[in-house]
């Protein structure tokens, strides 16, 4: 069920200059949260801000009644979001969109890139109960664009690339030597920037591994009203708010 | 108890507070958030005679106080509606209007015709102002003969209320508005979204893939106001006034402008719960101003003082 809800800041926690997470309490118990849903949240009323900002949940408390996102400042919005004070209140819209369909007794790769990994850490969780071996691939620009290492590590394996080659193996994601033998995964979940997950869609297409990707097209309602975030699929457009924001990678024209 | 009835020619809205087509899917969206009975009537998302796609993404550019869209009208067509979503919506206790668009004469014909074959919707809204389609849409709704050749087409096939909503991209806003009303139209809604556009001062790129689109929000209200009350001043026909709603006060300034009706449009995607609020913000207003009937407010802006 979608509601709407004045939840109270309960923390801005800087990961560096340009990534935080916001953590929020809801006033009930918040709603079955599967990964890959997102929440559209208003930012205070500036005229520059008109829209409300579609974020994946990040992570979910709900006996102490809290949610929370990662997010990485990429304008206006999310750079006023994170200057939100103790206690504000800030209002969302939740749980929105579809999510993951983690497999059972699988080998997941699960692929993030830079603010990707919003969704990923709820996903490895179910990936866990469903006992499926995790083995992560983060990717960057550079070592500082790679968060929540040792949160990944609880969950399996993480591999790493960053272009620079400040840490792990030096290049893009579809570098790393991982791919070098990828058959012994069942299943390939990413969230990331479009051109990577067309390139990680490719080689899973290739190997014939299932795939799935999280879209995080431009929206302005997150319900299914406005008809502006379509993605063009073989069964024609479809909004990433309502039948996304994950897609199985064969379905989609891009 | 306020009266919030309102007449719109032959329509009966229970309150003045209706949703503007295109930000409003066709109710069902919006039935986890509100009680969609309590509407005054639901304007569904434009129809064609064919499924359409609508234009490739990115379609929305968030703008100061508003955005401008160019989604290009994306339906299953008029088929799919009769059969398959109007059957569960017309469960709700509202009045639900389709909006008519085509890129002939022929087709606004064809796609009313099957609409009025149905016999609980007693109104349609024929959209010759939409700003994002290459045919049709708007290029009938900017010059006089054209408005008025669709206008009379329609009007001969269909004898229920007939609204007719206009673009502000014109000149002479009045101009139209006679030409619509003389060719038949019950009523006037205004107005559609002002052609607008923006560019991605980084990459040099427009933001949206037709370059062009509609924009809308409050940024637009000031412009929707003037419109309608020079139209008020121009026809007899009820108008049905939309542009940048957001609040009760906002409706307020339409219906004193002259708006016997108000759609609320893009405040629907920020607050899905704006409508109820509205109507209920609409309520307190009579009580604080000990007004019984709110069709008294129609175009009662005071100009006394200023003569």
């Amino acid at each position: 069920m979608k509601k709407i809800q004045d939840c109270k800041v309960l923390g801005v926690k800087n990961l560096n200059d340009d990534t935080y997470i916001l953590e929020l309490t809801t006033p009930e118990t918040p709603e079955i949260i599967a990964a890959g849903n997102f929440a559209e949240i208003k930012v205070d009323h500036t005229p520059d801000v008109f829209l409300r900002r579609p974020l994946s949940i990040f992570d979910v408390d709900y006996t102490n009644k809290k949610i929370s996102f990662f997010i990485k400042i990429t304008g206006k919005g999310t750079a006023l979001l994170k200057e939100a004070e103790l206690e504000q209140n800030i209002n969302i819209i939740y749980p929105l969109g579809n999510s993951f369909k983690p497999e059972a007794n699988g080998n997941a790769l699960v692929i993030g890139g830079g603010s990707g990994i919003a969704p990923l850490l709820l996903l490895a969780n179910e990936l866990k109960i469903k006992k499926s071996e995790i083995t992560f691939l983060l990717g960057g620009r550079k070592n500082t664009d790679i968060h929540l290492f040792k949160e990944f590590e609880k969950y399996g394996t993480v591999l790493i690339t960053t272009e620079d080659g400040s840490l792990g193996e030096k290049g893009r994601v579809t570098d790393h030597s991982i791919f070098n033998s990828i058959n012994g995964f069942t299943k390939i979940y990413t969230c990331g920037p479009n051109p990577m997950m067309k390139a990680v869609g490719e080689i899973a297409s290739a190997n014939d591994i299932p795939c799935e990707v999280s879209l995080e097209n431009m929206m302005a309602c997150g319900f299914g009203a406005c008809l502006c975030c379509v993605t063009e699929t073989h069964e024609g457009n479809k909004c990433v708010c309502t039948e996304g924001p994950v897609f199985n990678v064969n379905d989609l024209k891009w | 108890m306020v009266d919030l009835k309102v007449k719109v020619h032959e329509l009966e809205f229970k309150n003045p507070v209706t949703t503007a087509s295109g930000t409003f899917g066709f109710g069902e969206e919006f039935e986890e958030f509100i009680d969609l009975n309590r509407l005054g009537g639901i304007f569904v998302k434009g129809l064609t005679l064919h499924n359409r796609e609508g234009n490739p993404y990115p379609r929305m550019a968030e703008t100061p106080s508003g955005m401008l869209n160019a989604v290009g009208l994306q339906n299953k067509g008029i088929d799919y509606f009769i059969n398959n979503i109007y059957p569960r919506i017309k469960e709700y206790d509202t009045e639900i209007i389709p909006n008519v668009n085509g890129s002939t004469v022929e087709d606004y014909i064809e796609v009313t015709e099957r609409i009025n074959e149905i016999e609980d919707i007693n109104a349609i809204e024929l959209n010759i102002s939409c700003p994002n389609v290459k045919e049709g849409g708007m290029s009938f709704g900017i010059s006089c003969p054209s408005a008025i050749a669709v206008t009379e087409a329609v009007r001969e096939v269909y004898d229920k209320t007939l609204i007719v909503k206009l673009s502000p991209n014109v000149t002479d806003i009045c101009e139209i508005a006679k030409a619509v009303e003389g060719a038949g139209a019950d009523s006037i809604s205004l107005i559609n979204t002002l052609l607008g556009m923006a560019i991605d001062p980084h990459t040099r790129k427009p933001i949206l893939s037709t370059l062009t689109g509609g924009l809308s929000g409050p940024a637009v209200k000031p412009v929707a106001i003037r419109m309608v009350w020079q139209v008020y001043n121009a026809v007899k026909v009820p108008i049905i006034g939309m542009g940048g709603i957001m609040n009760a006060e906002d409706t307020i300034e339409f219906m004193l402008a002259g708006s016997s009706a108000i759609q609320v449009g893009t405040a629907n995607f920020i607050d899905p719960e704006v409508s109820i609020k509205i109507i209920d913000g609409i309520t307190s207003y009579m009580g604080k101003y000990k007004i019984d009937s709110v069709s008294d407010l129609i175009g009662a802006m005071d100009v006394e003082e200023l003569y």
